[in-house]
């Protein structure tokens, strides 16, 4: 089985992230660069199912130059090559154009599945895996909290606000995974040192057969208008419980008109 | 005035239209006149209560497509319904489903898409809060329909009594969308309390709270309130709480009227998801706990004391 692991780098999770001032774009350099939470468990059922079922394992990221190193923490998981899509004029692509350019570096190249994270920690837009889909023409089993492979199906559990949906497909199709569907596995000191040899493939915009002036911010299908850092709150009423704690706080939300 | 597209959620079991719905048709009269699609059972039942918050028309998808498929059927919907209204605006809950509509429509139609708004103006300016809450964006929609995701919790639903007239879509259902199939779909969790993202009460339990049998006062607590349960990272990954309910940057994020952390210190993780809450009640043993700095009323005590005294005295109130 072929299978892909679209991954992102993003600020690190516990950092305080912010957008530049020169054109409202993350502030990529102001923080750590690691792997997206999410896209850590994508990379982890990834490996599960190849090593289950028998396969190889492609991550594929787009990103600026640095977004190389996120590539090799995934390699160093156990996945077996990479596609790494740099490019400057990628610079400021929204989710549309972002999609585009993932479906170009999967398209014909005969993956059987294509996993994401659900979500990444930085937009949390959550569009990329559907948007993908729908350029790819492939079924869409996301937001999978469980993911099984038999024969040439692909079974999932769907998070829904009442549980969840099982939710099946033929292959090829598309999965994104939610949180804590597994553990993911640290990189061993063994595989860390594989991942150096491991192949790396550098792709070009032009390499996709996509024109740069249809990717990056100027040719994004949304604008940012202005920014600004949320005004901080004002000081609330702190208080020592002395045994009063429960009664003053009643008292508030009384007043505030929630009981 | 132009149409403005609203896709309607409700409940599956009840069909009764969710809060978020009459938000999102709040936020679209601002734009045009609102026009509502529908899908599955219960549509014309609904729509005289749609028609009190101003939809003008409401398209009712009932097929079986719509209840065997995930996401893409609707998307078709969509996207017909697009053709022939040519709506000034898409406007869908950023919900799971709702979201990914929005994704795969806007490729469809050529549209930009702005997601997890928490504001939407006359000119189409939408307010995002973005990283965790630390950040308030306005941006706007520069090429196509622009479609718009909505978080719950945003407006305040406003009545504005409009004729809601009900019409059935009949809009083929492309092989695409029949590609993945629900076989079940199961309940799971907590029952009988409000839905975390979309509740206007959350009651939460941090590292605090000690383990998993200390959650039953946070549950108590909440029922006391008629509000949802959320827990921080530390309280899920330890396996105290059902992952679902966890809020913060890698769970949900929430934004109620009523934020009642208990137990939680108030790490980036977890202010990202629930900064944006309107009143923040902290109780916490450490004085120093960065939660406090959001709290509008903080109480310096242990939870296991003042918890269930507070529900004792909620509950004494109430009758």
């Amino acid at each position: 089985m072929k299978i892909a692991v679209c991954v992102k780098q993003v600020p690190d999770t516990w950092a305080e992230k912010a957008l530049t001032p020169e054109d409202s774009t993350l502030d990529r350099a102001a923080a750590d660069g690691v792997l997206n939470e999410l896209d850590e468990y994508a990379v982890e059922e990834a490996l599960q199912i190849a090593e289950a079922h028998g396969g190889e394992v492609t991550v594929v990221s787009m990103g600026p130059e640095r977004a190389a190193e996120t590539v090799r923490k995934a390699l160093s998981m156990g996945a077996d090559a990479g596609i790494h899509i740099v490019d400057d004029a990628l610079h400021g692509s929204d989710a549309i154009a972002t999609s585009a350019v993932l479906a170009a570096a999967l398209q014909g190249k005969g993956f059987d599945l294509i996993v994401f994270g659900s979500e990444s920690t930085d937009a949390r837009m959550s569009v990329v895996p559907a948007m993908v889909a729908e350029r790819l023409g492939l079924a869409q089993v996301t937001f999978a909290q469980r993911v099984s492979i038999s024969g040439a199906d692909v079974t999932i559990e769907r998070v829904t606000d009442y549980g969840y949906d099982t939710v099946t497909a033929a292959l090829p199709a598309v999965v994104s995974v939610v949180e804590k569907i597994n553990e993911p596995r640290y990189p061993s000191f063994k595989g860390i040192m594989a991942a150096k040899k491991k192949p790396v493939e550098n792709l070009t915009v032009a390499d996709l057969g996509l024109e740069p002036a249809a990717v990056g911010q100027s040719a994004a299908w949304s604008a940012v208008e202005d920014f600004a850092a949320r005004p901080p709150k004002a000081a609330g009423t702190v208080v020592a419980d002395e045994g009063d704690g429960a009664t003053k706080i009643a008292t508030y939300l009384t007043e505030q008109k929630f009981i | 005035m132009a149409p403005i597209l609203v896709l309607t959620e409700h409940e599956r079991e009840t069909g009764a239209v969710k809060k978020t719905t009459l938000e999102l048709l709040t936020l679209a009269r601002r734009l045009g006149e609102p026009v509502c699609v529908w899908f599955g059972a219960g549509g014309s039942e609904a729509a005289v209560q749609l028609g009190e918050y101003g939809a003008t028309a409401l398209y009712v998808a009932d097929s079986a497509e719509m209840n065997d498929h995930p996401v893409v059927p609707m998307v078709d919907v969509m996207e017909g319904l697009v053709g022939q209204l040519q709506p000034a605006a898409v406007i869908v809950p950023s919900s799971a489903d709702g979201k990914e509509v929005a994704g795969r429509l806007a490729v469809r139609i050529g549209s930009g898409v702005i997601t997890d708004a928490v504001d939407i103006d006359d000119q189409g300016v939408a307010t995002q809060s973005v990283f965790g809450g630390s950040t308030v964006v306005h941006s706007k929609v520069t090429t196509g329909t622009p479609i718009f995701t909505v978080r719950p919790n945003s407006v305040a639903p406003e009545a504005a009594a409009a004729e809601c007239g009900v019409h059935a879509v009949d809009i083929a259902v492309s092989d695409l969308a029949k590609s993945a199939t629900i076989t079940e779909r199961t309940v799971a969790g907590k029952g009988g309390r409000p839905e975390l993202t979309e509740a206007a009460i959350v009651v939460s339990g941090g590292r605090g709270v000690g383990g998993p049998e200390g959650f039953a006062i946070i549950e108590r607590l909440a029922d006391s309130l008629g509000g949802a349960v959320g827990a921080s990272r530390a309280a899920t990954d330890a396996g105290w709480y059902p992952h679902q309910y966890q809020v913060g940057q890698t769970g949900k994020t929430v934004s109620p009227q009523l934020y009642f952390a208990n137990g939680i210190s108030g790490a980036i993780q977890h202010r990202a998801g629930m900064q944006t809450s309107k009143v923040v009640v902290v109780v916490n043993k450490d004085a120093e706990a960065p939660i406090f700095e959001l709290a509008d009323f903080g109480v310096v005590g242990d939870l296991h004391e003042v918890v269930p005294q507070l529900a004792d005295e909620i509950e004494n109130r109430a009758t």
